[in-house]
């Protein structure tokens, strides 16, 4: 860890780095709010290097949002609320997205004809489309970044390129799936699961704890896409609970076993689909994707569904979220989110891609358990920002 | 020339100054991090495991190329193989499959007949590469077998050596710039692959890279594996410049017929591993997308919708293919005119970005785009400059092989006629280099049709192509959708390929009239019958 640290040390030139290591300073602490405030007044000091500066990081009251985003918002966060509240409107909106855009063009077109605003979507990979926004820095194009991984949005807030959202609009999420900061929000939810062939594999056979699957009974049965983000945030996950040394074991254990490699989760779930891999690691709700693709019901599909049970951080829930990047200036951006999580927009999510809706009140798709019933493990997704050491042990077990 | 001479170094700089911006980059960004922490970063033992991943991969895969793009070249343009001219063009046509498309293709090919199985790891990688990166070879080299001189050949042969004794001394001996050239090509192909080597799970310096840019905002350590790239390029570059023979350059004749060798009771089996290799090649790909139309249930949402995906292609990719042709000519020209250590270099240094991964050109453009050249970001003209980086090579390489072709001494007869020589560049030699420059806009046109990750990044915002409706579709689960995008970007890539090899001459060899050898016939030999893509054949 300390050597870790020492070296990134030396790559502050980068304020996207910068910001990391700090995070990485900070993850021995217990995950505070306080975390917050060493990121964001730590922030400017990388970033002269620079010779420019990020929005949001250097302002110092920036520092103090994550104590009381409501009181302490800067003068500038200030007077964009107030302008997103007036209705102040360009007309224009260019929308970062990593995203599938056919699942959210309709609801983009909605909010269009609503609202008159035109939308232009660059639509991408989730991390590259937020490594671009920080390379782009204060000029990038982008209003909203809209990505599926709350570590992407945790490094764009540390890198100092989000702006504040209105607290109204923040008010509307619980607090377990929002920015510390108040400058990223959770639209929707997807859990970690485990996937499985229910003609290869009994029920009663499979795990309780993702730690199982290094045993020897599951050699050359299991499949990890390491590359893909949600599950990187699953092994950030496993660092903040377990520890770096837990995390890494588990990484080595996982290596040993045999497990079969994937460049992404959609060849993982095919295979486990046709049946050429027993159980593999992935998202919930790319199985109820699958389903409208085959046309069939989720619960007459030779893919099943297993929900880690008991709290194992094998059940993380990650989301999809949005926010205000730190260079746009009027109020379209925050009523693109505002209705994202208004009730049509969270309904939207909810019925048509299979991933839980965020506000309450609002039903998940059949079949689903209520989000409020799983057991989830006890992980604040404003830690999942430091991608770069989950990445660095992935790496070291020679998963990637 | 004393005019334009200047003007051609001009142009050369600048577009060597253009494929040298993912490397000032590179450096740039390596300086930041500094260079201790780069030294500690490349001699891990995880990078040089890439590392030799990604030069036996290129090795194995070129070494296959050359056999298959040389033995299809030596069937199709000197034997009496069945249906030769057809599987003259439709050799040519795997440039058109996307590699991406190729390795799902093949990794689910036993679905066909089976459930569950899978064909990955390095020797599937290396076959795939193979399969659709020999086209690369077998365009220059057929090119260069029809317009080589012939009688080094028949006197070999009324010396008594055999047809194939002949044929491995003399004849490809002839055409071995055209062989280096076209090899080039194959392997900072395969160096620079993502798709193929990704889907199949082989782990290369590329494969790495694309790993920790999209993982972990990790520049260190993915800035430490390009220039680790760089250096392989720059390692086979010098190697191939010392294998080099000097005056190893070959003359058009004016295309006297060849005599077909008789291929005896070899004919059927040598079409049969010809087809054989052709079918199974675009075979699979397409019945991969059939297999995935006819199980899915989401459909491309309109026709309109596939229309506008096909025009944003065909927009982007010929404003690339113009883009780069015009920075490539000049280059292209002093190559073939002016030969020596300065030239040579500006020229190599062109293939630096061509054998980098599109995502590291991406950034650099990133970067330029934000720090130089803002008013142009996100617009298709930076997008058609981020190709020109990317595949400056492709376009040079027939530019300069036209160029060699153009007889220097029509240049002189123009100027003793008073002409000023920017007239006589423009009348006589670019007139006559121009079939190379329309072989290399073709070949650039179809490579930008298929490109993916720097089209990603720099496309103006909203814009679809075929290639980023696939993307988006095969992530989003939807292979039903996916599959008539990729069937059309095949389709439209194949209209290109299929003219590089109507159009220059493997096809038509043996049924021209003969022109006479006068250098009046030269040029008209020459303007006929293109010298389409001879690769460094200068």
């Amino acid at each position: 860890m300390h050597a870790i640290s020492a070296r990134h040390r030396r790559l502050a030139a980068l304020p996207a780095i910068a910001a990391l290591t700090i995070t990485l300073a900070a993850c021995g602490d217990d995950g505070e709010n306080n975390n917050a405030d060493t990121d964001q007044n730590d922030a400017p000091v990388a970033e002269t290097d620079e010779g420019e500066e990020t929005g949001a990081g250097d302002e110092p009251d920036g520092g103090d949002a994550g104590d009381d985003a409501e009181d302490d918002a800067t003068d500038d966060a200030a007077s964009d609320d107030d302008a997103a509240a007036a209705g102040d409107s360009d007309g224009e909106l260019v929308i970062y997205s990593g995203r599938d855009l056919e699942l959210v063009q309709p609801i983009i077109d909605e909010f269009e004809a609503e609202t008159g605003i035109t939308v232009e979507v660059r639509d991408g990979n989730t991390a590259e489309l937020a490594a671009q926004i920080i390379n782009e820095g204060d000029g990038t194009p982008a209003d909203v970044f809209f990505g599926q991984d709350a570590g992407a949005l945790g490094a764009l807030s540390q890198a100092g390129a989000l702006d504040q959202l209105p607290t109204e609009t923040l008010d509307l999420v619980p607090e377990a799936y929002r920015s510390a900061a108040g400058d990223w929000i959770g639209v929707s939810g997807r859990a970690r699961v485990l996937i499985y062939s229910d003609q290869d594999v009994d029920e009663a056979e499979l795990p309780d704890s993702v730690f199982d699957l290094s045993d020897p009974e599951w050699s050359g049965r299991f499949g990890i896409a390491p590359t893909n983000a949600s599950f990187q945030a699953f092994v950030t996950a496993l660092r903040i609970e377990h520890g770096e040394d837990v995390a890494q074991e588990w990484l080595n254990d996982i290596a040993a076993n045999d497990p079969v490699i994937y460049d992404g989760n959609g060849p993982m779930i095919t295979d486990v689909w046709e049946g050429a891999l027993d159980v593999g690691l992935t998202n919930h709700y790319y199985i109820w994707a699958r389903a409208a693709e085959s046309g069939e019901n989720v619960e007459d599909l030779n893919v099943q569904v297993h929900w880690f049970p008991g709290g194992d951080t094998g059940g993380l829930i990650n989301v999809a979220g949005a926010a205000l990047t730190a260079n746009q200036t009027d109020g379209d951006g925050a009523a693109f989110i505002e209705y994202l999580l208004s009730q049509s927009g969270q309904e939207y999510f909810g019925e048509t891609t299979g991933e839980y809706p965020l506000v309450t009140g609002v039903e998940a798709s059949e079949g689903l358990p209520a989000i409020e019933e799983l057991e989830i493990p006890d992980i604040d997704l404003n830690d999942l920002a430091d991608l770069q050491t989950t990445v660095e042990m992935i790496t070291e077990a020679g998963l990637a | 020339m004393r005019l334009t001479r200047p003007a051609l170094t001009a142009g050369a700089l600048v577009a060597s100054a253009v494929a040298l911006v993912p490397l000032v980059y590179l450096l740039h960004q390596t300086t930041r991090f500094g260079w201790g922490s780069w030294w500690d970063e490349i001699t891990t033992e995880r990078m040089l495991g890439f590392a030799i991943t990604s030069v036996q991969l290129t090795a194995v895969v070129t070494a296959g190329c050359l056999v298959i793009g040389v033995g299809l070249a030596v069937l199709v343009t000197r034997t009496d193989l069945p249906f030769r001219r057809v599987i003259a063009v439709v050799a040519a046509i795997p440039l058109a499959v996307p590699s991406y498309v190729a390795g799902t293709s093949w990794l689910m090919l036993p679905n066909l007949w089976t459930q569950g199985e899978r064909l990955s790891g390095f020797w599937m990688a290396a076959l795939v590469l193979i399969l659709y990166t020999y086209p690369y070879v077998y365009l220059p080299v057929a090119a260069a077998l029809v317009g080589a001189d012939r009688s080094q050949e028949e006197v070999a042969r009324s010396l008594g050596r055999g047809p194939i004794h002949t044929l491995m001394s003399v004849t490809l001996r002839q055409v071995r710039p055209a062989i280096a050239g076209g090899g080039l090509l194959a392997a900072f192909y395969v160096l620079s692959d993502f798709g193929a080597v990704s889907i199949l799970q082989v782990r290369t310096l590329t494969q790495a890279i694309y790993t920790q840019f999209r993982g972990g905002f990790n520049y260190l350590s993915a800035i430490s594996l390009s220039t680790m790239l760089v250096m392989l390029t720059v390692l086979i570059l010098l190697a191939e410049a010392r294998s080099r023979r000097r005056g190893a350059r070959y003359h058009r004749t004016g295309g006297r017929a060849h005599h077909a060798a008789h291929l005896g009771p070899m004919r059927w089996p040598l079409f049969a591993a010809a087809a054989g290799v052709l079918v199974a090649a675009i075979g699979v790909p397409f019945a991969t997308l059939s297999r995935w139309f006819g199980e899915g249930v989401s459909r491309p949402g309109s026709i309109g919708d596939l229309v506008d995906a096909a025009a944003g292609s065909v927009t982007v990719s010929l404003a690339g293919a113009a883009v780069t042709v015009a920075l490539a000519t000049p280059l292209g020209v002093l190559v073939a005119r002016r030969p020596g250590p300065i030239t040579s270099t500006l020229e190599r240094a062109a293939y630096v970005a061509y054998a980098l991964p599109g995502v590291v050109v991406g950034l650099s453009l990133v970067y330029f785009g934000m720090n130089v050249a803002r008013p142009f970001y996100q617009t298709t003209w930076m997008l058609a400059f981020a190709y020109a980086t990317l595949f400056l090579p492709l376009a040079i390489a027939a530019i300069s092989g036209a160029a060699a072709q153009a007889p220097p001494v029509l240049e002189d007869v123009g100027k003793s006629l008073g002409r000023r020589p920017s007239y006589v560049f423009s009348r006589v030699t670019l007139r006559l280099t121009l079939p190379g420059i329309g072989a290399g806009a073709a070949l650039v046109f179809l490579t930008c049709m298929k490109e993916l990750p720097a089209t990603m990044m720099l496309r103006p915002t909203g814009l679809d192509t075929l290639a980023t409706e696939l993307w988006a579709h095969t992530t989003g689960g939807r292979y039903a959708a996916a599959a008539p995008y990729g069937a059309l970007l095949i389709l439209l890539a194949a209209i290109p390929t299929w003219l590089l090899a109507t159009r220059s001459g493997i096809v038509a060899a043996r049924d021209e009239p003969e022109p006479d050898d006068s250098d009046f016939g030269v040029v008209t030999a020459v303007s006929d019958r293109p010298a389409l893509l001879e690769a460094s054949g200068r």
